[in-house]
């Protein structure tokens, strides 16, 4: 909210500097967003009054004024339609600066000298408005400058309050809080009741009490709508941000930000019958004052006369029920409206207005008696008129009950961890409105109606910490037990995986969780994702169900940049529809490589990566678990990779269930077609828990005996996985049997075609005595001969 | 070098000789050729081990006289021959040394770190500055639904407050979580206290341009013990940032609002530019959040904190842009892991 700063001051003035003021308030939990001077920095501007404006001799378009500043005449030449004789305007003498540091000189303007400027508002940094030259009131006296005149040394606050804080929504309310704060009483308008002089009534029924349970109405007969709004009120509506248009619609608009009220005004003449504020019926339309129109809902609460809905209650009034130039007659509405009944209602219309802002945070439930005389007194003061007497309609049962809330000295010194001063608390709490009673323990206080965030103790906790000032409460480190919190050596940490991926050249990505539907078929037709109601975007409407489309989606991002070579990995949750209709969100860690396998560099010939580079990362990061011999690349096909540089990785359980934790490949071809993306790109994605699931290694001692080594040359078909012939290996081998390693594949000249010839070396070692060569032979043929039959493996010799 | 005329090679002196042998070994310059020297003075039918074959006939009174003089002549060029062989050996390896010298300003092979994005560092070094006063990490699911992000933690429907929160939603009951505070929510539903959680994670808002993201990072905290006051929450928070700016920062303590604590604190900090720029969001857990979660507010307090990871980062590394944090633009990232 914005409000005058001098408006301010007149109600409650403190020893301090706008600065000063600003921090305070601040430091209150008010909280200032910012400050701007209520005018542009211009001096040498004074009220001068056109005496006579002629046509310019050698322009259509501009006149020759004969401008008055109370002591000299001048002649300026301007161009404002709206300069005349006999208007008072806005005069920038010679030697002005206006704002921008615009020097005011004599002028030729078409050969004929000009002595000034003619201003508008928009010239002296006042408004936007820029029809014209400025039009003061025919009493302005000519030659004040017009910064006095106007009280243009102002500043504009814009106080950023808190949904708790409705009570300072308003002129009033902030100017309580002031006082309080500076120990200062505050001086508001004199409240003037205004005797009726017609005794025409409205009739109102409250048929909704619960939502409406309050309804002032006021019939105020023969108002002149063309009477021009006080300049001194149109300054305090711009400053509060609000634009003058009617004198009616000022003044209830002046209320507002001077009570914290919202009021509306009807055309008596479109008001057929009584005012019924109810519920909306089915299928019931409205266009508002602002032009919009729509169907009304309902569950929204309208003012209506016997016909029809005439305004949305609290948010806006209609445009057919409302004042225009010709408006005659009128009634004022001023009602107290259940926050809560009124809570999200004007966002279902796409609203947001003064008195929605207002009516939803609680407006003060006993102000509206208070605020209709004083609309009745402002207005009738501008527009004239008869006001007839005050109908109130109250249904007493369902306004706000305000308890007594109970403040116990000692919860107060134990939160606050201060004990202060009895009579402060009670002065802070006195000041702020409330009554209070001290029971020696405790403090019992009384809610004013005007607070609608106070209703249990530790409420009133942060009001006295508050005013008290949060900076002046003490300060302590805490203490607590000290608990050594377990942490289990089998777990492997995210940070251990992430500098793992790191030293081996992976940059970490952070891609967003919601992606878009077309990249999510295309990686993982299988699984619909999950979609937002409400997208920012339609490329980020659904849920990922893999880190890999991001993933892709960021090297397209590297490879537009001419960033070829990306090595990326990714943490984050996956999110999959279940059979159950549940949603399973689980921790995945992906990995990305393209481009060369090294960075560029002067050894050796750049290569590009292949999947073996990546499938060596990945089974670094399964030996951080140091359970190698639970995992298994299986080959297997996933819609968005290679069908032949693909695997389907396989963990297994605890529980000895063997269990699908991720893929590894290259991407389809097609796949990276469609994406546009350049070059060979390999991913991995797993479950995070395979991988921090690890166990703890356990010592076997070590053998004193030699190791005997056994090498193989063998041929086998090009199309079998070396990998069945490792495990036959391993199976074969005997107890004995510590390593199996595959040194050589080759596959060319020399090796019959559709064939390839591998090189694998067997270890064996005896924990308590040397083995014999006929153990190991007998192992051998063991081996060889499961080979043979079970894989028609040829041995080479 | 003493002389004996009886003692003769080819005509010679054995000084003569001796003195040839020594020119010759010094300008040797390989040790094949000084090997070959070695065998024709010292070796078995070397010279002067001929010599001492001819001591039989010479007079008895002489004999040991020239016994020691062959002796002595052997042993001085038999140390010749040493140094010169040490020499020899020490200029082949500085030649060795000298052909096998490199470029050692040739950068080195192999990857290159990697690095961690600035938000995972960002909150690696929240999360080591908690742990150290006994707080662990706990985290939960990121689509929640509408009861812990915003029923239990005093925000019913249609309060003003939720307007603050651009939610994302899947279903009148299903959103995207807009804090990491259901992760606290639940904590306290599964734990009495003493609790002390900070809980890092993606979080949501339906809001997106140069200041805004539709995804963004949190790590809020929650302790609640026995006599927790005021008093703490400013202790540590102060002292938390302090450390993580390493910075002597001035700090002030702002009332605000938040439904789930009472008093609810704004915490702003001046880096010595006379600027307050806000960090943080606090308060004392409000009775009402403890007490739907199972916890007495009678007989414990706590406070909750709130920080953007992002915001954090943006003041630690002087970035500028938002956006930047989720390109994954390579130049970008590697900047600041």
């Amino acid at each position: 909210m914005k409000f005058s700063e001098k408006w301010l001051r007149e109600w409650v003035n403190p020893a301090l500097d706008s600065n000063s003021l600003d921090e305070q308030l601040s430091l209150a939990g008010l909280e200032i967003d910012g400050r701007e001077a209520a005018a542009g920095d211009f001096t040498g501007v004074v009220i001068g009054e056109i005496l006579s404006a002629e046509p310019h001799p050698n322009a259509d378009k501009l006149q020759v004024c004969s401008v008055t500043d109370g002591t000299e005449t001048f002649a300026v030449v301007c161009g404002a339609p709206n300069a005349r004789a006999g208007l008072k305007t806005a005069f920038a003498r010679i030697g002005a600066v206006l704002p921008g540091n615009f020097k005011i000189k004599k002028a030729k303007l078409r050969q004929v000298e000009s002595f000034g400027m003619l201003s508008s508002e928009q010239e002296l940094g006042l408004s936007e408005s820029h029809d014209g030259i400025m039009e003061l009131p025919a009493d302005a006296p000519v030659g004040q400058d017009i910064r006095d005149y106007l009280q243009l040394d102002d500043q504009i606050f814009d106080v950023d309050l808190t949904p708790n804080r409705s009570d300072c929504l308003s002129i009033a309310g902030l100017a309580r809080e002031v006082g309080v704060l500076n120990r200062l009483s505050v001086t508001q308008p004199v409240l003037n009741r205004i005797s009726p002089v017609i005794d025409d009534q409205p009739t109102i029924n409250l048929e909704a009490p619960t939502a409406c349970p309050r309804y002032l109405g006021r019939i105020i007969r023969d108002v002149n709508i063309k009477a021009a709004t006080p300049l001194w009120m149109q300054e305090k509506l711009r400053r509060g941000g609000i634009r003058s248009l009617d004198p009616v619609v000022d003044v209830t608009n002046y209320v507002m930000l001077e009570l914290g009220q919202p009021m509306h005004a009807f055309d008596l003449a479109n008001i057929k019958g009584a005012i019924n504020v109810r519920f909306a019926k089915p299928n019931k339309e409205l266009t508002l004052l602002n032009g919009t129109q729509l169907k009304i809902k309902p569950e929204t609460l309208v003012i209506a006369d016997d016909q029809q809905a005439l305004a949305l209650a609290g948010i806006m009034g209609g445009e057919a029920s409302g004042c225009n130039e010709t408006t005659q007659d009128l009634m004022l509405e001023v009602a107290y409206f259940d926050p809560l009944s009124l809570a999200g209602k004007a966002r279902e219309y796409g609203l947001h207005t003064d008195a929605s802002h207002r009516f939803e945070r609680g407006v003060d439930f006993k102000l509206q008696e208070r605020a209709m005389e004083r609309a009745t007194e402002l207005l009738l003061e501008i527009t004239g008129g008869k006001a007839g007497p005050i109908t109130e309609a109250v249904s007493e049962a369902h306004l706000p009950v305000r308890q007594p809330v109970t403040l116990r000295k000692a919860r107060l010194e134990q939160l606050l961890a201060i004990r202060l001063d009895d009579a402060e608390v009670s002065d802070i709490l006195t000041r702020l409105g409330l009554e209070v009673t001290d029971t020696g323990s405790a403090w019992v206080a009384q809610v004013p109606s005007y607070r609608f965030d106070i209703s249990i103790e530790e409420d009133l906790i942060e009001e006295v910490a508050r005013v008290y000032g949060y900076d002046n409460l003490p300060v302590k480190a805490p203490t607590a037990n000290l608990i050594i919190q377990s942490r289990p050596e089998s777990e492997i940490s995210q940070r251990k995986i992430r500098e793992l991926l790191i030293s081996r050249g992976y940059q970490e990505a952070i891609t967003y969780s919601f992606i878009d539907p077309k990249w999510s078929t295309l990686f993982d037709p299988n699984n619909e994702p999950l979609a937002l109601a409400n997208p920012i975007s339609a490329d980020l409407s659904v849920m990922r169900t893999s880190l890999l489309p991001g993933l892709a989606k960021a090297l397209s991002h590297n490879q537009k940049r001419q960033q070829p070579r990306v090595r990326f990995f990714e943490t984050g949750l996956r999110f999959i529809k279940q059979a159950d209709k549940s949603l399973k969100q689980e921790a995945m860690l992906a990995g990305l490589i393209s481009g060369n396998r090294f960075p560029e560099g002067w050894t050796g010939k750049a290569e590009e990566v292949d999947f073996f580079d990546l499938k060596g990362d990945l089974e670094a990061l399964i030996d951080l678990g140091n359970n190698t011999d639970r995992w298994q690349f299986r080959t297997a096909s996933n819609p968005a990779l290679h069908p032949g540089q693909s695997a389907e990785i396989l963990y297994q359980q605890e529980d000895g269930k063997l269990v699908t934790a991720g893929w590894i490949g290259a991407l389809h071809p097609q796949l990276m077609k469609s994406l546009d993306l350049r070059g060979k790109v390999f991913v991995f994605e797993v479950t995070l828990a395979s991988i921090t699931q690890g166990q703890v290694a356990q010592f076997q001692s070590l053998s004193r005996f030699p190791e005997m080594r056994r090498d193989l040359a063998l041929v086998v078909d090009a199309e079998l996985p070396v990998g069945q012939l490792i495990q036959e290996a391993r199976i074969q081998g005997g107890e004995w049997l510590q390593k199996v390693t595959l040194f050589d594949v080759y596959q060319g000249k020399g090796v019959e075609e559709g064939k390839k010839s591998l090189a694998l070396g067997l270890t064996w070692q005896h924990p308590s005595r040397t083995l014999t060569d006929e153990e190991i032979n007998t192992q051998v043929n063991q081996v060889v001969t499961a080979f043979s039959q079970g894989y028609a493996a040829e041995l080479r010799s | 070098m003493e002389n004996l005329s009886s003692l003769t090679v080819e005509g010679e002196t054995l000084q003569q000789r001796v003195y040839q042998a020594l020119e010759k070994i010094t300008q040797t310059s390989d040790s094949q050729t000084l090997d070959q020297l070695r065998v024709h003075y010292l070796g078995k039918k070397g010279e002067l081990t001929s010599l001492l074959k001819t001591l039989g006939s010479l007079p008895a009174e002489e004999r040991p006289k020239a016994g020691e003089v062959i002796n002595h002549a052997k042993q001085v060029v038999q140390d010749a021959l040493n140094t010169r062989k040490e020499e020899l050996e020490s200029a082949a390896l500085n030649a060795r040394l000298a052909a096998e010298s490199i470029d050692i300003s040739l950068p080195g092979r192999g990857q290159k770190m990697g690095g961690l994005h600035p938000v995972t560092r960002t909150i690696n070094r929240i999360e080591d500055f908690f742990s150290s006063i006994g707080f662990t990490v706990a985290e939960g699911p990121e689509v929640e639904d509408d009861y812990h992000n915003f029923e239990a933690l005093n925000i019913p429907a249609h309060h003003p407050a939720r307007a603050m929160h651009d939610t994302f939603y899947f279903d009148a009951h299903t959103l995207l979580r807009t804090h990491t505070s259901p992760v606290q929510v639940r904590e306290m539903e599964n734990k009495q206290p003493p609790i002390r959680i900070i809980c890092p994670g993606r979080v949501y808002r339906c809001d997106s341009d140069m200041t805004h993201s539709p995804m963004f990072h949190q790590v809020e905290g929650l302790l609640i013990d026995e006599n927790i006051s005021f008093a703490d929450l400013k202790g540590i928070l102060q002292q938390f940032l302090r450390a993580f700016f390493e910075q002597d920062l001035k700090v002030r303590f702002r009332p605000s609002y938040f439904p789930f604590t009472e008093p609810s604190i704004e915490v702003d900090v001046d880096r010595g530019d006379g600027r307050w720029l806000e960090v943080l969001g606090c308060g004392m857990v409000h009775p009402r959040v403890l007490e739907m979660s199972g916890i007495d507010p009678e007989k414990y307090t706590g406070f909750a904190f709130g920080m953007g990871v992002e915001r954090f980062s943006m003041l630690r590394y002087g970035v500028d842009d938002l956006r930047l944090f989720f390109d994954n633009d390579i130049k970008f990232l590697s900047q600041l892991s």
